[in-house]
């Protein structure tokens, strides 16, 4: 029982955190029809960030500042390597987006030397707390109602505000919008925005459980996320974030299945065949709308 | 008809060229040897190790091109192909005697011989009878390497293909995990040696010839690598030369159109994953023989993504391109940049700021980024060699002919 | 216009990554002397295994600082270090390897972490360049490899050591072994601790995680609900650092046994403060030769570079004694050939004998380092020091 609570708690905050950076993938790729690739490692340089930042500012300065730093980076990766590209065939864009990838990486191994670095104990997230006899952190418990929250805030957004009925224009129809007088530029540049903070919040909760940031650490929960999203159904909020949740506890319970089994090293693995069932025979994922082919 | 010959003189040129960088790959290797001069170019320079692996790199990035460039079908599964290659030699040539060694953790192989010892006892095993089962067992077991990547490829290929671009990428992207993780699980030991590399099977330098007294007379470890490459890379372009490779660039233009014309996409699409995973396979073999090991760890997405950006250099399309691109690109990554990582203090005591472990490949992203954005047509745009030295003598002829060779792209 | 405002933000950003790091890395001495032989260091500096690589580097340097020449018949050579960095990971270890073999060194020292040495090797045997490993234990590194020496006990010898300790120290009957799927390292030496422990009567559980996991909590929980007397955690410093931080905040009371590689001062930190008990298998324990200690110490906290590349503290690692070691084998290995070539150093070193700050080293005729002593550290939590718990003889 003990040991079933502590798997579903795992699971649970890791799909959280998926969620927060599938939401990322799910909205650009909505909107540019783009494989962010280098989601990821934003979401990895927001880890590096609060750790310099927090080395020499109190934590009520440097996680907001960490915040902003992100979102700073996610509107200049977007201005730089993807805007210029607009009219490009999409193999282009994608391709920038993996060079974007393989330039933070490496300015990440330059920065820090390439030894992996130690995220800092965060005030209220690290301290520890006991569900069921299971002892756990905070952010484990904070993570999935932080997601719901902010998840709503998102979907009022979308569906309420001016700029969120641009974005559901441009995601429905990018030359028409452009047409009817929608600032495309600035709509995507929100989305980025958007979710390049979600990823900042992301990565606090997930280093503060997940402690060690290396350059490549993005690069796993990035495909993963971006998994999720597909599972959930691109474009779909809501999806992206069940979808996560479902890949986050599903990997947490193959990890954590009899050891005699010898299957838990296949946890990434399942994921992509995951991906792959679900690409093949439901492409539009759980709840995607059916995509109209933009020829 | 002038067209044609014209066609066929410059396919002999090219023949030609090729013929001779074999030959001059031969003579600079052993330069040192023949000339007994030390100094120059000895066999440990790091030359030689660039060409080994661009060679390599090549035969791979060609074959990226030909799914990517020439057909249109975005895959990212590069590196499982290799993997599927790598291991695939590597299993078949280890020597018998070797395999207890090499699979300590399982006590022995489950596969329990060797190509090169099968053919060693019907040819001999010492002197030129050991040359030919050599030479014969690895050119064995490079195209079954090739065979089994295009045999998964194929398997995979059967729903992945029917899916639109990004999401193509993805899902090859996901196989190439999930084969890594396959083939380092410990369960499969036997056969994979798990965590374990393979090694001691033949490579490059086991077909530099040897006199009696274990001197080296003759060294080919460089030329091998070329040999394989150049003729893999032949076939490449025969067949993109061929009406097949017209399908294929038809589908990259417009599949609609293509389809419309009477092409069979499925068809095809397979047709250009299974042949592009058959070289790929051929690749990680090399690859292996390259590194003298096979182990799935190495062979991960970084991986994929730097061939992709390497056939991006060269230009999408062009597999001139692609092979220039890659000796740049690894010489730049192997050699010419190294100092980029080295500290650096200049004789008036000033340390040349920024210089520090890292910042080559700080560097070189900030390159690769900037052709990306702004030469976005790589180093060749979808043109060969022979577009470039034909367009010259031509210049005088007609501009409109010129205008629809160079307007596309 | 636009664009370029974006570039120049693009820029800021870039530099300003840049400036948050800081904190310098290795160094060749530069020498023009006419009598100069090199000697390559084949070692990670980026990578899992960096903190490791970096500390082992820092006693050759030491040792090279303190014996810059060496005399052979009569001519006084000046010793060069050629530092390439290996990544920690076997694809890039060839091409370090090739680099080294292009520098024209004469012998190579190297590396932590055995995959790397692994990965190395065929470089170094088809340039007939001797290589000394120093604290990569997996057999494989000098099996089938004639070029392959080694200054440290094996795997098989550490996996028994370790095996009986947990048996004799906390008499376990349930191991559980983790490590990453795919690294010879971890993967060889739980084999050979599986071995041993279940020649005693126990029962070992084994279990792997993938490369770039970040979330150890299940396996840990399922060490714990499969009723586990002690961990066992071969696994490189990095993963190390983020399974030990992951089971205190769990509240994990099983003992934890590491290898060599767990002997480390990030480790270290990472366990500082906690309830979690840890016990490393290693090569040297600081008190075991007072001079070298002291040396070193001072050599540390003089040099801003060598002390951030000790981790910050002056700690003494154990592969920094046994860096110090190799590169005074090396020494002793020019002297015996009285020549600095390659091909006569290879001759000379299966001879070698030398008595170094971590023991005797004397190489057995597949060039392993006929060891049988390996200390047992334990993690002071309080203090954040190691203590040495026992040292184990024999097999």
């Amino acid at each position: 029982m003990e040991y079933a609570v502590s798997i579903l708690l795992s699971g649970i905050s890791l799909g959280g955190q998926f969620a927060l950076i599938a939401i990322g993938y799910t909205m650009v790729y909505g909107i540019l029809r783009l494989i962010n690739f280098a989601h990821g490692d934003v979401f990895m340089v927001a880890g590096l960030m609060g750790i310099y930042l927090s080395a020499s500012l109190p934590f009520y300065i440097s996680l907001p500042l960490v915040i902003v730093v992100t979102v700073l980076l996610g509107f200049v990766i977007e201005r730089v390597a993807y805007a210029p590209l607009r009219s490009a065939p999409r193999m282009s864009v994608m391709i920038s987006a993996i060079g974007v990838s393989y330039l933070l990486q490496n300015v990440a191994t330059y920065v820090t030397g390439g030894q992996p670095m130690t995220y800092p104990e965060l005030p209220l997230l690290y301290d520890t707390v006991k569900v069921a006899g299971t002892p756990t952190k905070w952010a484990v418990l904070l993570t999935p109602v932080l997601v719901v929250i902010l998840v709503l805030a998102l979907t009022t957004l979308i569906n309420r505000t001016k700029i969120g009925m641009a974005m559901r224009a441009v995601s429905k129809d990018f030359e028409i919008s452009r047409l009817m007088g929608i600032k495309i530029n600035s709509v995507i540049s929100v989305t980025f925005i958007i979710g390049s903070a979600l990823a900042a919040i992301g990565s606090m909760l997930f280093f503060t459980n997940y402690q060690g940031i290396y350059p490549t650490v993005g690069a796993m929960p990035g495909l993963k996320a971006f998994v999720a999203a597909v599972f959930g159904g691109i474009g779909s909020i809501p999806g992206a974030v069940i979808g996560a949740l479902i890949i986050g506890i599903a990997e947490t319970i193959i990890k954590g299945l009899p050891s005699a089994w010898d299957v838990s090293v296949f946890s990434d693995a399942f994921t992509f065949a995951l991906l792959i069932v679900v690409l093949v025979f439901k492409p539009t994922g759980l709840f995607g709308e059916k995509a109209t082919d933009k020829v | 008809m002038v067209n044609q010959t014209k066609q066929k003189k410059t396919s002999w040129i090219a023949l030609l060229c090729v013929a001779a960088l074999l030959l001059l790959v031969i003579i600079l290797e052993n330069l040192s040897a023949w000339t007994g001069v030390k100094g120059i170019l000895a066999p440990t320079s790091q030359l030689f190790t660039v060409l080994k692996k661009a060679a390599v790199y090549s035969l791979v990035a060609v074959s990226m091109n030909l799914l990517n460039g020439f057909t249109g079908l975005f895959s990212l599964g590069q590196a499982g192909f290799m993997l599927l290659g790598a291991y695939t030699y590597a299993i078949l040539t280890v020597p018998a005697a070797a395999k207890d060694q090499v699979y300590y953790l399982y006590g022995g192989s489950a596969i329990r011989y060797s190509v090169i010892d099968l053919l060693g006892k019907l040819f001999g095993s010492s002197g030129a009878g050991g040359a030919v089962s050599l030479i014969l067992g690895v050119l064995i077991a490079l195209i079954c390497a090739g065979l089994v990547a295009a045999l998964f490829a194929w398997l995979i290929g059967l729903p992945v293909l029917r899916l639109k671009s990004d999401y193509l990428a993805i899902a090859t992207l996901g196989f190439a995990e999930i084969l890594r993780a396959i083939f380092q699980w410990q369960r499969l030991g036997p056969v994979t040696n798990g965590a374990n590399m393979i090694k001691q099977f033949p490579t490059f330098t086991s077909f530099n010839i040897k006199n009696a007294a274990g001197r080296e007379v003759l060294r080919l470890s460089t030329f091998v690598p070329f040999l394989v490459a150049a003729a893999c890379i032949f076939i490449i372009v025969l067949l993109i030369n061929s009406s097949y490779g017209r399908a294929f660039k038809a589908i990259r233009d417009d599949e609609i159109a293509a389809e419309a014309m009477g092409i069979n996409l499925f068809r095809h699409k397979q047709l250009a994953f299974v042949i592009s995973s058959f070289f790929a396979g051929v690749g990680g073999a090399l690859f292996a023989m390259y590194v003298a090991n096979a182990q799935a760890k190495v062979y991960t997405s970084t991986m994929t993504y730097e061939i992709l950006l390497i056939v991006v250099l060269g230009g999408i399309g062009s597999i001139s391109g692609s092979c220039i691109a890659t000796f740049l690109y690894v010489a730049a990554s192997e050699w010419w940049l190294r100092f980029l990582d080295v500290e650096t203090v200049l004789g008036n005591g000033f340390k040349v700021p920024l210089l520090r472990n890292g910042f080559r490949m700080v560097v070189f992203s900030v390159i690769i980024m900037i052709v990306v954005l702004f030469f976005r047509q790589g180093i060749m745009g979808d043109k060969e060699l022979p577009d470039l030295l034909r367009r010259r003598g031509r210049q005088s002829k007609s501009a409109a002919a010129e205008e629809t060779e160079g307007g596309h792209g | 216009m636009k664009k370029s405002i974006a570039w120049i933000l693009a820029l800021v950003l870039v530099l300003g990554l840049t400036a948050c790091g800081g904190g310098g890395s290795s160094s060749s001495a530069a020498g023009s002397s006419d009598n100069v032989v090199r000697i390559g260091v084949f070692e990670p500096s980026t990578g899992d295994s960096a903190s490791g690589g970096k500390k082992e580097t820092l006693g050759m340097q030491y040792a090279n600082q303190e014996t810059s020449t060496v005399n052979i018949g009569g001519t006084e050579y000046k010793v060069e270090l050629v530092i390439v960095d290996n990544g920690s990971s076997t694809d890039k270890a060839p091409s370090a390897a090739a680099e080294l073999v292009s520098k024209d060194v004469s012998i190579v020292l190297g590396s932590y972490g055995s995959g790397v040495s692994i990965a190395g090797g065929p470089k170094f045997e088809e340039a007939g360049i001797p290589a000394v490993g120093v604290t990569c234990t997996n057999p494989q590194v000098t099996a089938g490899n004639d070029y392959y020496f080694r200054i440290c006990f094996l795997d098989p010898f550490q996996g028994t050591v370790l095996a009986n300790f947990a048996a004799d120290k906390f008499s376990a009957t349930t191991a559980y072994c983790l490590g990453e799927n795919g690294n010879e390292y971890d993967q060889g030496l739980i084999a050979f601790f599986k071995q041993a422990f279940e020649a005693k009567g126990g029962k070992v559980i084994t279990d792997s995680y993938p490369t770039n996991n970040n979330d150890f909590t299940s396996y840990l929980n399922k060490a714990k609900s499969e009723g586990a007397d002690v961990i066992f955690t071969p696994v490189s410093i990095a993963y190390a650092t983020q399974i030990l931080t992951q089971a205190s905040s769990l509240g994990i009371t099983a003992p934890f046994l590491g290898s060599d590689t767990l002997d480390d001062n990030m480790v270290l930190d990472a366990v500082k403060g906690t309830d979690i008990q840890l016990f490393v298998s290693t090569f040297y324990q600081e008190g075991g030769n007072s001079a070298f200690d002291e040396g070193i110490k001072n050599y540390i906290n003089t040099n801003d570079a060598a002390k951030s590349a000790n981790g910050g503290n002056d700690t003494i690692s154990a592969v920094t004694a046994m860096g110090y070691d190799a590169y005074y084998v090396a020494l002793e290995a020019m002297k015996k050939a009285g020549s600095v070539d390659k091909a006569d150093l290879m001759a000379a070193l299966p001879g070698v004998s030398y008595k170094g700050v971590s023991g005797d080293i004397a190489f057995d005729s597949t060039g392993d380092a006929i060891r049988d002593t390996a200390f047992i550290k334990t993690a002071d939590t309080a203090s954040g020091a190691w203590t040495l718990e026992t040292v184990q003889k024999g097999a």
